[in-house]
């Protein structure tokens, strides 16, 4: 993507001075973030950058002191996960947030679950069962993951790259309007990372803008479409990593260099 | 408890691996069927030990025998159901013995002190039982003490209550009403007695099996206690289940409160005395394991009959009181050895 196709679009989500504060340490001071459709939007910076804040309070797990978040120019007031999930951003988390001993298709419903028609569902509040097996059959498929076959199965009983594919799958699968995922392949191996990559071409493939965090510089330069950089709590600039080099941007992030190209 | 084909030890979709195929040895698939069925193994453990003590002793498998293993069950079966749900959910409750006794007495006593009917005492009963639970899973969601702290003390409070109440004096059957006397009523199936108070216990392991097993409850009750952060970020309220959980737990124990009415045939304060732990010990062997997420309801039902076979079979082949109090020690490590390996199933 180049920089007049994102500049003629409306952002998906945006974000304008963004404060947050813990006590006298400044967590965010002032971010302005945009998320363009159909973008992997990635976000890098040391620790204690903010990274993690910024994130936590686009998902609605923190509440920003000062600033606004917009979902399609209409500013959102989360206050709490989820509302942020109502409205159709869905996190994938550092820890995936799944139940080990539950099986797939219970993780992608949990918390949501579908019941039956009619009064087996209304009146005696029974799972469909059978129908959300078969819809977690068609949400993993959709994202090419075709070597889980069995949805029964318990997700202690997966490996990394496959239970982080459960949590992929459940955010693309209810997340209407944005996924972010924080680290998701800080805890996989080679071949795990590259499975988790490709998902991730996936979902912006299907059209769904991705927000990307991840301490992994080779990675975050093979999906993303422009790397938001994080330094001291404030956005230090916006990258596009076709053009600028992986040691550009760790000079940007650690302040030896600063950003002349910023997107406007 | 249905075997179906799922019961076959499942390897998964084959994956390429780098290195060598470890091949899976006979103690790892063993260790995958019981990983997916927990009911399994004390399911193994009861039928062994009924073919053992059908051996020692023909008086075993005669249906007097067996009708008064399950009227001996009952009591501890039914308080196995609330304990059950309160363990999945990574919790424990050592007053649930405390809280039946408590929520017996006060059906007795407003049956022969106010002369209320059977069905409003039994209501009051519920209510009361289903108070005991809010006590509990206020002290344990709200205030955020450990369970085990909570119901340590609440084991105490109720049992001082119930001797407060009841003035430390047994109501005789004969003054209460014969609702409440119910569950002692039997049933001739062939030539097998059945008291009503068994019937309801069984009625109750298939309701709670159904709602564990069927509903989103049931679910989030699992999602809880499996992880308990991972379902609040899932959009679990998961206090609001826990409470639900040790309230729904007081309901079964009013329930288990008028089960032993029916089997003591009065309503007295020291019945039950060792209920606390037994519905543990039920618990336990049943394969449902105290970190919680996993087990089964139906495990706690054959842990009860495995506790009462045991004792039944020990004392008809002539054993020792104490080798059986012995037998049951060994088989709570046992049970909880063969959980803590079945966790470490290889992933």
């Amino acid at each position: 993507m180049t920089e007049s196709d994102v500049s003629l679009r409306q952002p998906v989500l945006k974000a304008r001075g963004l404060v947050k504060t813990f006590g006298r340490v400044v967590g965010l001071d002032g971010v302005d973030l945009d998320l363009y459709p159909g973008e992997v939007l990635g976000i890098i910076g040391d620790n204690g950058a903010g990274k993690s804040t910024l994130i936590k309070c686009l998902t609605g797990a923190l509440i920003p002191d000062a600033g606004t978040i917009f979902l399609d120019s209409a500013p959102m007031q989360f206050r709490g996960p989820q509302d942020a999930r109502a409205a159709g951003i869905e996190t994938v988390y550092q820890t995936l947030a799944l139940a080990p001993a539950l099986d797939i298709a219970s993780n992608l419903y949990l918390g949501r679950e579908h019941r039956k028609k009619g009064i087996l569902g209304s009146i005696f509040r029974i799972l469909d069962t059978a129908g959300m097996t078969r819809e977690a059959k068609a949400h993993m498929a959709a994202l090419g993951i075709g070597t889980i076959q069995n949805m029964n199965q318990a997700v202690e009983t997966l490996s990394g790259g496959q239970r982080q594919a459960v949590a992929v799958a459940r955010a693309a699968a209810f997340g209407s309007r944005v996924v972010v995922l924080d680290e998701p392949t800080a805890a996989l191996g080679v071949k795990e990372s590259g499975q988790v990559l490709q998902m991730i071409k996936d979902l912006r493939a299907h059209g769904l803008p991705v927000i990307l965090v991840s301490h992994n510089m080779p990675h975050m330069f093979e999906v993303a479409d422009r790397i938001h950089i994080q330094r001291l709590g404030r956005c230090a600039g916006v990258i596009d990593p076709q053009t600028t080099s992986m040691g550009d941007a760790v000079a940007i992030m650690t302040g030896a260099k600063s950003v002349l190209e910023q997107v406007a | 408890m249905s075997i179906d084909s799922h019961a076959l030890p499942l390897l998964g979709p084959v994956e390429p691996v780098e290195h060598v195929v470890p091949r899976t040895t006979m103690a790892e698939r063993v260790q995958r069927v019981l990983h997916r069925y927990p009911a399994l193994s004390p399911a193994v453990v009861l039928l062994l030990a009924g073919v053992v003590f059908s051996f020692l002793n023909s008086r075993f498998l005669l249906p007097g025998n067996l009708s008064l293993i399950f009227q001996q069950v009952a009591v501890v079966g039914a308080l196995g159901v609330a304990q059950t749900m309160i363990v999945l959910t990574a919790g424990i409750d050592l007053s649930v013995g405390a809280a039946m006794l408590i929520t017996q007495t006060i059906m007795a006593k407003v049956a022969v002190d106010r002369g209320w009917p059977g069905g409003v005492c039994l209501i009051i009963g519920l209510a009361a039982g289903m108070l005991t639970g809010l006590v509990n899973g206020a002290l344990v969601t709200r205030v955020k003490l450990p369970p085990f702290i909570v119901t340590l003390g609440t084991l105490s409070i109720f049992t001082a209550m119930t001797l407060k109440v009841s003035s430390g004096q047994t109501i005789d059957g004969a003054k209460l009403p014969s609702l409440l006397l119910w569950t002692g009523e039997t049933l001739k199936l062939g030539s097998v007695t059945i008291t009503m108070g068994v019937l309801l216990m069984f009625a109750l392991y298939l309701v709670f099996s159904f709602v564990l097993k069927k509903t989103a409850w049931g679910r989030h009750v699992y999602a809880v206690g499996d992880d308990a952060e991972a379902s609040q970020l899932a959009g679990i309220r998961t206090q609001r289940v826990v409470l639900s959980v040790y309230m729904v737990a007081g309901a079964v124990i009013a329930l288990t409160a008028w089960i032993l009415i029916g089997r003591v045939g009065s309503a007295s304060p020291n019945a039950g005395a060792d209920a606390n732990l037994d519905s543990i010990t039920a618990v336990v062997i049943g394969g449902t394991s105290l970190f919680g997420g996993r087990g089964v309801l139906i495990g706690t039902l054959l842990g009860a009959l495995i506790v009462g076979v045991f004792r039944n079979g020990l004392a008809l082949a002539g054993v020792d009181v104490l080798y059986q109090t012995f037998a049951v020690g060994v088989l709570i490590i046992v049970a909880v050895s063969v959980d803590q390996w079945i966790r470490r199933v290889r992933k």
